[in-house]
């Protein structure tokens, strides 16, 4: 019985396709996984390493070096926050602080109602629009305290369903070329 | 100095709002450059960009061209392209992937055509998302126009262009880490020699790797010839140059500009570029090319844009980022911030590095947070000096790669600079800037 759904599995075939090793499709696999839990299970990095002729271990090993790469669960929506240099210097850390206490929980927690992850991130190439703000990483601007809590409100509602889709980096990617 | 009237060779079509669709790229002479590449021959296509002198737009600043001729023919080669933009303030390639995604590919499949590689990665950051879907749907319409795959406009010649996503790690940003990462493995720099991967490159094979923006400058190198790239720019530093500009001034973004031409005075404070400092301030320091790089003061400021002035001045222009810090940014508390990005990012395979920064972040967060000791000072000037010995510039390497040796940069810098406000933490037992 596979984890992986017959969908993302096909998928994930595909990708193996465009390499010359299987196992360069280890991370893009990986991103499928989140796609269909949110997070790496270890159900899907046993199914990993079978399709990319590895161990499990070797699956959890190599992606636990990746920060995109959840190993426990998180919320609906990851909402990373740079404090690096350009955004420290715009209210990068402020604006991170405020988001602790307007959330109720600290970095690299998650909601009790499971739907926002909180992180530090690290410099995401937006320092244009510091402090810079990724939920799923898809950008969303530079955010004030007010309009940070009016970004998780309309979070809640499902009203940024349709711009911010679920987690999986790869999730409206699609290659129609097939391999050549 | 001034801003010149130079033209814009990467930045085009950045005023319109369908840049990243096939239609809007043909409409303004997209894939004419590829069209023209692959009546020549590769040869001469390898040529024109030898003959445009083009540095390498990620970092090192090392010739295109050489890297190119560095491969040994007849064997498998790849060629990848380094999109995983990841030095703290640097965000030039991220508007090249999302806003003009045709460009890069047209560029990339010039480049291939000049190697004769027929595979390629586009290795991109995994938190570009956006950016992924627009190259990958850039290839999808190249394809169909006949433009990548099979026989590209007739020529016999064919070239698969994959897209490969990251999943967040800095290191990954070093080639070689890079190339581990794209075989599945941990962002683990390869011990050198070998130095360049034309040796021994992806699954062991020749390789070239080359950043977003090089391959981005390629359509129209090949449209306008090498000659009229190299007229633009002065001494080794041709062409135009994406300076990414971020901080503390009036308008930050990325800018466009011909190299050696422009100051970073006309930078920060030119009205139609930075604008000057936020809220009236005056500069404190700036970074000249990413936080790798050692700071700058205000006596810096009519340096020339160009990588050998920079480094003959004791820094880099790097990957072309320059912070602004001015009259409000503790220095202590920016030091602190990038140092903790280094502790974070470190691979962890050699000592000096993954210890050494987590020991420079203990002792400087002790004294931004006001328990430091005078003595301090010297003690992250003696770690800093173990991981690169003599703290000299260019660093002295005592790790696989370059990341150890970047971490004192601002350490040293503001120690250097501002020594007094150091002091002023450990004899006030608080940040003077809380």
């Amino acid at each position: 019985m596979n984890h992986l759904s017959p969908e993302i599995r096909a998928r994930a075939l595909e990708i193996v396709a465009l390499y010359p090793d299987a196992r360069s499709a280890l991370v893009p696999l990986c991103h499928l996984a989140q796609e269909q839990d949110g997070w790496l299970r270890p159900e899907a990095m046993e199914e990993i390493a079978q399709i990319v002729g590895v161990t499990p271990a070797e699956v959890r090993g190599t992606a636990s070096f990746y920060d995109m790469i959840h190993l426990e669960p998180v919320g609906k929506y990851v909402i990373s926050i740079c404090t690096n240099i350009a955004c420290l210097l715009r209210g990068g850390e402020d604006l991170l602080n405020h988001a602790q206490s307007s959330l109720g929980i600290g970095v690299g927690a998650t909601t009790s109602d499971g739907m926002v992850t909180l992180e530090e991130a690290e410099c995401l190439a937006d320092c244009g629009r510091a402090p810079c703000v990724q939920v799923n990483h898809r950008y969303v601007g530079s955010q004030t305290p007010e309009s940070f809590d009016s970004l998780v409100e309309k979070l809640r509602t499902g009203e940024l369903s349709d711009s911010i889709p679920p987690h999986g980096t790869l999730i409206r990617v699609r290659r129609n070329v097939g391999s050549r | 100095m001034a801003i010149t009237e130079a033209p814009k060779i990467v930045t085009s079509r950045m005023g319109y709002e369908d840049s990243h669709t096939i239609e809007r790229y043909l409409a303004t002479g997209g894939y004419e450059a590829l069209r023209k590449a692959v009546k020549m021959t590769p040869e001469a296509v390898a040529a024109e960009v030898d003959a445009a002198s083009l540095l390498g737009r990620g970092g090192a600043g090392f010739p295109a061209g050489r890297k190119w001729s560095m491969l040994r023919k007849a064997q498998t080669t790849y060629l990848v392209v380094n999109g995983d933009e990841s030095e703290p303030a640097t965000f030039k390639d991220h508007l090249l992937v999302e806003r003009d995604p045709h460009q890069l590919v047209e560029g990339v499949l010039i480049a291939a055509y000049a190697l004769q590689v027929t595979k390629v990665f586009i290795y991109l950051r995994g938190e570009f998302a956006l950016g992924l879907e627009r190259v990958q749907q850039a290839l999808n319409d190249a394809y169909d126009k006949g433009a990548a795959g099979s026989d590209i406009f007739h020529s016999g010649y064919s070239v698969d262009v994959v897209v490969h996503p990251g999943a967040g790690a800095y290191i990954c940003g070093e080639e070689t880490a890079l190339l581990e990462s794209l075989e599945g493995k941990r962002g683990f720099p390869r011990i050198k020699p070998p130095f360049f991967p034309a040796a021994i490159g992806l699954y062991g094979e020749p390789t070239v790797v080359n950043n977003v923006e090089t391959m981005s400058n390629l359509p129209w190198i090949i449209n306008n010839g090498g000659a009229a790239f190299a007229a633009l720019g002065a001494g080794r530093s041709t062409g135009t140059r994406l300076f990414a500009l971020s901080g503390r001034v009036k308008n930050p973004g990325v800018y466009e500009l011909e190299m050696v031409k422009t100051t970073f005075r006309d930078l920060i404070y030119a009205p139609v570029l930075g604008g000057g400092i936020l809220d009236g301030n005056d500069l404190k320091a700036f970074i000249p090319g990413g936080v790798s790089a050692p700071w700058f003061g205000p006596e810096h400021l009519d340096l020339p844009l160009g990588q050998d002035e920079v480094g003959e001045a004791g820094s880099m222009l790097g990957s072309g980022s320059i912070v602004v810090m001015d009259s409000s940014t503790c220095a202590v508390r920016a030091a602190l911030r990038i140092t903790k990005f280094f502790a974070r990012e470190s691979c962890g395979q050699c000592t000096p590095c993954r210890e050494g920064s987590g020991w420079l972040k203990r002792v400087l967060n002790r004294i931004e947070s006001g328990e430091g000791r005078e003595e301090d000072l010297d003690l992250l000037l003696d770690v800093c000096d173990n991981i690169a010995p003599g703290l000299t510039w260019p660093p002295q390497q005592t790790t696989i790669c370059v990341l150890g040796p970047s971490i004192p940069s601002s350490i040293h810098s503001a120690i250097l600079m501002f020594r007094d406000e150091f002091l002023h933490h450990v004899k006030d037992g608080a940040c003077p800037y809380a």
